[in-house]
């Protein structure tokens, strides 16, 4: 294996980069050994623990967390697409005066942090806890997606709409049959890896108290006076869910490569993905 | 209105600690996700796996849980006085502790992006650093991190904006910035709420904007042709 970094090893290099991981290795262990160890010497795994961990009532909990966390995050991505679409549409649009709004709108709800909106959204417009959530799920993930639609429509070679005009099709045509179709297949993972963001951004419905699966577990931890494996056990859940998610978007994305489907330049839209990964 | 002037000291106090955040967070975030970048491009397979691990936990639990985590373990581990000042100002070890939460999230991030601008280069500019008989430190040094760096500023960018707002879930926990400062406005305030949200988010869109200002700035100066 010979990369940028450095040459493909030779016999002595193995033998040293094999002392190295076996190093490395012992010194990982070592380290989460101290961490478990320092939090069972404050009885954080201790028998009692486990004992209420396998109640019947917490694992009813967790679900209902759950369950509120699905509901929220499915609601507000499909909510999203939708806006997004809008906005992009709007982006692209021939008059200034569509453009110029549909601009102002992206910028403001992709620069302000989501808490805010969901307090603003909450306080403001009174429009019940489950649904400021989404709306402000919505607002803020929808703008994003907008960036993400436009770029996927943007990335569809040129010719192609130019093509799309020289039969004589209007500009709605060449948006919904031409280029709308070829930039789906490319934005596919980009819209599977919002997925991963808004499951996690749900969990920020905790300032206006949205009870999901974050504040259900501190419940928990409240309730069994233990704080880490109640916390532990959502982190995984919600490792579990968003790696599943991640490992789609890359399936998808390697299907796509293969078949030859994405055509546009992906320079673009990897920068923009770059960008809304970071996302809370 | 008069509430954004009548509480502006409150206002600009809740933003200076959203700075302090933003500073020591990207400070911490960037050191530990360059290392974490270097574990995962390294040849010692168990490094590989350390950073493979750590960006996949942390980027996939969300940031109130790792807060809540860290907010809890931080002290269990014994750091129970992380406190210290600079000049007048006092950062306590609360402060200090969201602050590591926050960084061990955005650290997974920072990691990603430096990973990406290392692996952008193509391999061929290393060989022919090599082929020209250049040592792997003169390689690395004058040919590989130069462009790395370079191909690294617009993700990381985007990286320290999503850190900029994300310092706002803090004030789930009680740290006193500009957020915090909003909700606590908001129910003092309730009617004059349009201005306060208007307002506050005014405060992040400047930092956001200055971000990115400047790391288009950087880019440009930085350009070089290929």
């Amino acid at each position: 294996m010979s990369t940028v970094l450095f040459d493909t090893p030779g016999p002595k290099a193995q033998a040293r980069h094999r002392i190295m991981t076996v190093i490395a290795a012992v010194l990982a262990v070592l380290l989460l050994a101290w961490v478990l160890w320092k939090l069972y010497e404050e009885g954080e795994f201790q028998a009692s623990v486990w004992e209420d961990m396998s109640q019947p009532n917490i694992w009813e909990a967790y679900w209902k967390g759950l369950l509120a966390t699905l509901k929220a995050a499915a609601s507000a991505i499909v909510l999203s697409v939708v806006f997004g679409a809008v906005l992009a549409i709007a982006r692209l649009s021939d008059r200034a005066w569509v453009r110029f709004p549909a601009r102002v709108v992206v910028e403001f709800f992709r620069a302000v942090p989501l808490l805010l909106q969901i307090m603003f959204v909450y306080f403001g417009l009174g429009l019940g806890l489950y649904w400021s959530l989404v709306l402000a799920l919505t607002l803020y993930n929808g703008s994003v997606l907008a960036e993400v639609f436009r770029a996927g429509m943007l990335a569809v070679p040129q010719g192609q709409s130019e093509a799309a005009y020289a039969i004589g099709m209007r500009k709605n045509q060449v948006m919904r049959l031409v280029l709308m179709p070829q930039s789906i297949t490319i934005m596919l993972p980009a819209i599977v890896s919002q997925c991963v963001i808004v499951l996690k951004d749900t969990a920020l419905g905790q300032i206006v108290s949205y009870r999901e699966l974050v504040v259900e577990s501190q419940g928990i931890a409240g309730f069994i006076h233990h704080t880490f494996v109640p916390l532990a056990v959502a982190a995984a859940i919600f490792i579990t869910i968003n790696y599943s998610l991640s490992r789609l978007a890359i399936y998808l994305e390697a299907r796509m490569a293969r078949r030859g489907q994405s055509s546009g330049q992906k320079v673009d839209l990897g920068t923009i993905n770059a960008a809304q990964n970071a996302g809370v | 209105m008069d509430t954004l002037i009548d509480n502006l000291d409150q206002i600009l106090r809740g933003f200076s600690n959203t700075l302090w955040l933003l500073l020591f967070s990207g400070i911490f975030s960037t050191i530990l996700g360059t290392l974490l970048a270097s574990f995962r491009v390294s040849p010692v397979a168990s490094l590989q796996a350390i950073g493979t691990w750590y960006v996949n936990t942390f980027r996939n639990t969300p940031l109130v849980l790792i807060l809540a985590l860290a907010i809890y373990v931080i002290p269990v581990l014994g750091f129970n006085s992380l406190g210290f000042s600079i000049g007048f100002r006092q950062f306590d070890t609360f402060f200090i502790v969201a602050t590591l939460g926050l960084s061990s999230y955005t650290a997974a991030f920072v990691c990603e992006a430096v990973r990406s601008g290392v692996n952008s280069v193509p391999a061929g500019q290393a060989e022919a650093a090599r082929s020209v008989g250049m040592s792997f430190t003169q390689s690395l040094r004058l040919v590989v991190l130069p462009q790395a760096f370079r191909t690294v500023i617009p993700p990381l960018a985007s990286t320290y904006i999503a850190l900029a707002k994300n310092t706002s879930v803090v004030a789930i926990f009680g740290v006193p910035e500009a957020a915090y400062v909003m909700r606590k406005l908001s129910n003092q305030y309730s009617s004059d709420l349009w201005a306060i949200f208007l307002g506050i988010a005014l405060g992040y869109i400047l930092i956001v904007a200055v971000i990115s200002t400047a790391a288009t700035f950087l880019e440009r100066r930085l350009a070089v042709a290929r």
